[in-house]
């Protein structure tokens, strides 16, 4: 059995400095707690130098009885997640500094990134289900980290849902068991096909369900809005971004490694999951004023198009680099809006956004860039991987939902114009006091992220190599 | 040397946004740009003289960018894009001059025509479909802000949603026909010489059908021709005047340019099978044009149709050059000759009537034609040249209209008699329809909108005068010795007809 520890170097890392900083966080004063931040930072970097060594020196593996692969995906994944972790702690800094619970802030975002992680990797349905809980108990803290009524509220909607999923991911788990006398993807892979139908296609449907609820999918997406809405911003950020990329990898991994030969025609409904997704997530987003209720529809109507790749898992080979390329652009583009809303905390409406092109006008390039990114507009990051995603799921045979993604992201236009047309509107702007900026931190973060979106968007050929390659049974 | 042409405005405009706000006074920078369009165009003059008109694509240049997406940085130019090149460099530099008098945000407004001058250019030079398609989006884009920041009030904001919304329609159609031609490459790749040369959906059917499809949707919608049209005319009247040139002469033409550039040495077996349908489209949009146009009681709005109707004889051109029999490839490549020679004609001819309806608008704060009457007594200049520039566009012997519409029928006659022949009657549509507003506005008593008085009305300005007379000049010298035109399609339309009857 191999249990080289030093294949999870990342997930150990971001795990230890959680340990670590909430006991060294009992200690410190409260006008210290920054370091604890400072501590979770160098735990990201640390695992994002442990995956560049291990892709440079090519040591895939799967470890602790192939129950956790670290392939090509995995580290994409960790890469994306690790970096996307960095840019969430860049936009809290302001919002939690010198807050009485701050190192308890750092401690769960540690947990519930490691739980991200740990989805990514997975190849064994227990090893998921552990990840999922890992992943999601943290979160359900963040989102309440505020402890208003609204955060409350949301936390609560979040934990039900993510209780009443989880446990149905469970009882999907022990039907596959049942059904495949085995919980590891490559012995379920030989199993299942020989399994009987209504077994195998209940519990994939049960298991698929704690996945979509990750990712915030429809049927799973109701909380996504409450929670974007209620939750802090950067905690809002956190959610509408990791754990899609943990979900989704994990989905990926599941479908293609566990069910690649199964009579269950999973292709298809996993195509129609994203149908329904990207359309009705797009429709709920159209008439928003809330910025933050409008960039948590448009996050689902992302999924949507995410989940495309999965429904072409096994039919074409370009479904893995346009998912990975694509989660990689969408959380690039996706923080840095969030980071501009942590920016501006006292503009809530669309309406308040009138005229920061002259205020701010760096602020509004930033919007200016993720909104049409989102969009998919040349030469953001998230064009390469529409244009990727959408070259896979014609490749693999769904020319229809390569059309109605193509329609919807006519459609997304609409309301992200509507929050883009009144940034560089001159007449009757918005009082100044509604648009004070919050610090450098959050400001910077949103530099980056859309720098990042923007270079993903011109010099994918420099990335697109490193996400190609076989995933480990 | 063509990345210089292309990318020039854009690194001056990156300098002027990088430059402190104060450093730079408002007049500063229009001269600024008109300096840079002017390099620009000498750049252009240059490469133009050194161009061989028998050398086929010229100053390639080929740089992987995304070759895991089977993207690269690919341009080059023929005889198909030169003269667009060029057609976008002069029409810029006369729209620099024109805006010498703009007030408003004019920094940001330099830099947005900076943007779209390199946008169009990357198009035209463009070889590889995804640098097509993004250059082609960033048209968009650009146009949105254009229209929505500098058009006249909250109406233009509605006009700008409507175009954005449509054209970005008709960009992804597009792009899902791309992704289909890559696909069905083997190696995949978006490189459209090589796609040119293994021509990947010979013999494919339906498959090659909705291709086309896909590219002729988003290809017409840009154009546009009816029943896409739509978005036209509000984006125009509600435009500045700057930006309806730039759309009119040089945003259509992408349009046209995809169809001799992509679907027709790409897709050539379906688009001699579906070439009827082209055709009739064309012809629709002719007559269908020039039929609306006549209708208008709003001067920019007509010219504006006329732009349909305009188009229309180019996509009768590029059909009929699609269908072989009955006639020969001479007759064919005279056709996609006079398709290109129409595209840039249209450009100046129109593009100068969009900047005199500017001047119009700016003096009596409306379009509307009836508030006008006898205005060569007070604008004896305007009457003048915008006279001149309506009997060009009408298409009078002696301007570029006339020899690009005279081949279009030439070329098309033997193969399409009957669209032909309803073509020129739009011709005679579209000469009433000028006389009328000429005869309207111009002649007959002298009365002006109701809030002017006659000694507020000032006649044509010089940079005013400057930006128009040159473009109408380059139309008439094209009219009266087109050699030097001709001579740089011809061997490149000759190509093309060659790569469609393969």
């Amino acid at each position: 059995m191999n249990e080289n520890l030093t294949a999870l170097v990342p997930e150990l890392s971001l795990a230890g400095a959680a340990v670590l900083g909430l006991l060294a966080g009992a200690w410190l004063p409260r006008r210290r707690q920054w370091l604890i931040a400072a501590l979770a930072a160098v735990a990201c970097t640390a695992g994002l130098v442990a995956t560049a060594v291990t892709m440079a020196t090519g040591r895939e593996q799967t470890v602790f009885s192939d129950q956790f692969a670290v392939d090509a995906a995995t580290d994409a994944g960790r890469l994306i997640a690790l970096g996307a972790l960095l840019l969430v702690i860049g936009m809290s800094v302001e919002t939690v500094r010198g807050h009485k619970r701050e190192t308890e802030y750092w401690v769960l975002l540690l947990l519930t990134g490691a739980g991200t992680l740990a989805l990514i990797g997975a190849n064994d349905l227990l090893m998921l289900f552990a990840a999922y809980l890992l992943a999601s108990v943290p979160a359900y803290a963040l989102a309440a980290f505020a402890k208003d009524a609204r955060g409350t509220e949301a936390a609560l909607k979040y934990y039900l849902m993510g209780a009443l999923l989880g446990t149905t991911m469970l009882a999907g788990s022990a039907l596959l068991y049942g059904a495949g006398h085995a919980t590891l993807y490559r012995e379920l892979r030989t199993t299942l096909s020989a399994a009987p139908y209504g077994l195998v296609a209940v519990g994939l449907v049960a298991v698929l369900a704690g996945l979509l609820f990750k990712a915030g999918a429809v049927p799973a997406h109701f909380w996504v809005p409450d929670v974007t809405d209620g939750a802090p911003t950067p905690v809002a950020a956190y959610v509408t971004t990791l754990p899609k990329v943990g979900a989704l990898i994990a989905g990926y991994r599941l479908l293609h490694q566990a069910l690649p030969d199964s009579d269950v025609n999973w292709p298809l409904l996993v195509a129609v999951l994203a149908a329904t997704t990207m359309t009705l997530g797009n429709f709920a987003a159209f008439f928003q004023t809330d910025v933050k209720r409008l960039l948590a529809y448009s996050t689902i109507s992302q999924v949507g198009y995410l989940l495309m790749a999965l429904a072409v898992a096994t039919r074409t080979d370009l479904a893995q680099k346009s998912l990975l390329f694509y989660l990689a652009a969408y959380a690039a583009t996706n923080l840095a809006a969030f980071a501009v809303v942590t920016e501006l905390p006292h503009a809530r409406t669309l309406e308040d956004y009138r005229g920061l092109a002259r205020r701010r006008p760096a602020l509004a390039a930033v919007l200016l860039i993720c909104l049409l990114g989102l969009v998919g507009t040349p030469p953001t990051g998230v064009f390469l991987g529409k244009l990727e995603i959408f070259s896979a799921a014609i490749d693999g045979g769904y020319t229809w939902l390569a059309a109605l993604a193509v329609a919807n992201t006519v459609a997304s236009l609409f309301y992200y114009l509507r929050w883009l047309a009144p940034l560089f509107t001159t007449t009757a702007p918005t009082p100044a006091d509604a648009q004070q900026v919050l610090g450098r931190w959050a400001a910077a973060t949103a530099y980056t992220a859309a720098a990042v979106s923007l270079a993903l968007g011109i010099a994918g050929g420099t990335v697109l190599p490193f996400i190609i390659g076989p995933l480990l049974p | 040397m063509l990345s210089v042409i292309t990318f020039l405005p854009l690194a001056v405009c990156a300098v002027l946004l990088l430059l402190p706000p104060r450093a730079l006074s408002d007049r500063a920078c229009r001269w600024v740009w008109i300096a840079t369009a002017a390099a620009d165009l000498a750049l252009v003059i240059a490469l133009w003289a050194a161009f061989d008109p028998r050398g086929g694509l010229q100053y390639q240049q080929r740089v992987r960018w995304i070759p895991g997406a089977g993207v690269g940085y690919h341009v080059g130019v023929d005889g198909l894009s030169l003269p667009l090149v060029a057609l976008t460099c002069l029409l810029f530099l006369a729209i620099a001059v024109y805006s010498l008098r703009e007030t408003k945000r004019v920094r940001s407004y330099v830099c947005l025509f900076l943007f779209l001058q390199s946008v169009s250019l990357g198009l035209f030079v463009a070889l590889d479909l995804i640098l097509f398609f993004v250059f082609f989006d960033l048209s968009i884009v650009g146009m949105f802000f254009v229209i929505a920041g500098w058009g006249h009030g909250e109406r233009a904001r509605a006009a700008a949603l409507k175009f954005f919304l449509y054209t970005f329609i008709g960009s992804l159609a597009l792009l899902l026909g791309f992704i289909g031609l890559y696909l069905a490459a083997e190696p995949h790749t978006f490189d459209i010489v090589d796609l040119t040369r293994t021509n990947p959906l010979a013999g494919r059917g339906l498959y090659a059908g909705l291709v086309l499809l896909a590219i002729g949707v988003g290809l017409a919608v840009k154009t546009p021709t009816v029943p896409f049209h739509t978005w036209l005319p509000p984006a125009h009247t509600d435009a500045p005047a700057a930006g309806s040139a730039i759309l009119a002469g040089v945003l259509l033409k992408m349009g046209t340019y995809g169809f001799v550039r992509i679907a027709m040495p790409l897709l050539p077996g379906s688009w001699r099978h579906y070439a009827l349908v082209i055709v009739i489209v064309g012809a629709v949009s002719i007559v269908y044009g020039a039929l609306v146009a006549l209708a208008q009681t709003d001067f920019k709005r007509m010219i504006a149709y006329t732009s349909v109707n305009h188009m229309g004889y180019i996509i009768l051109a590029v059909g009929a050059a699609g269908t072989l029999a009955g006639t020969d490839a001479q007759a064919r490549s005279l056709a996609v000759t006079g398709a290109v020679t129409q595209m840039v004609s249209h450009g100046l001819i129109t593009g100068a009537l969009f900047l005199l309806t500017g001047v119009l608008y700016e003096r009596g704060r409306t379009y509307a034609m009836d508030a006008y009457s006898g205005l060569t007594a007070h604008t004896p200049r305007f009457a003048a040249v915008t006279a001149a520039a309506a009997f060009a566009s009408l298409g009078i012997p002696g301007f570029s209209g006339f020899i690009a519409e005279f081949q279009i029928f030439t070329g098309s006659l033997a193969s399409q008699a009957v669209a032909t022949a309803i073509a020129v009657a739009g011709i005679l549509i579209t000469a009433a329809l000028f006389l009328r507003a000429l005869r309207g506005m111009f002649l007959g008593v002298p009365r002006l909108p109701g809030t002017l008085t006659t000694s507020g009305v000032a006649d044509l300005r010089g940079s005013e005068a400057l930006s128009t007379v040159a473009l109408l000049v380059v139309a008439l010298l094209i009219g009266i010795a087109p050699r030097w035109l001709l001579d740089v399609i011809e061997p490149a339309s000759h190509t093309v007809i060659t790569l469609v009857a393969r």
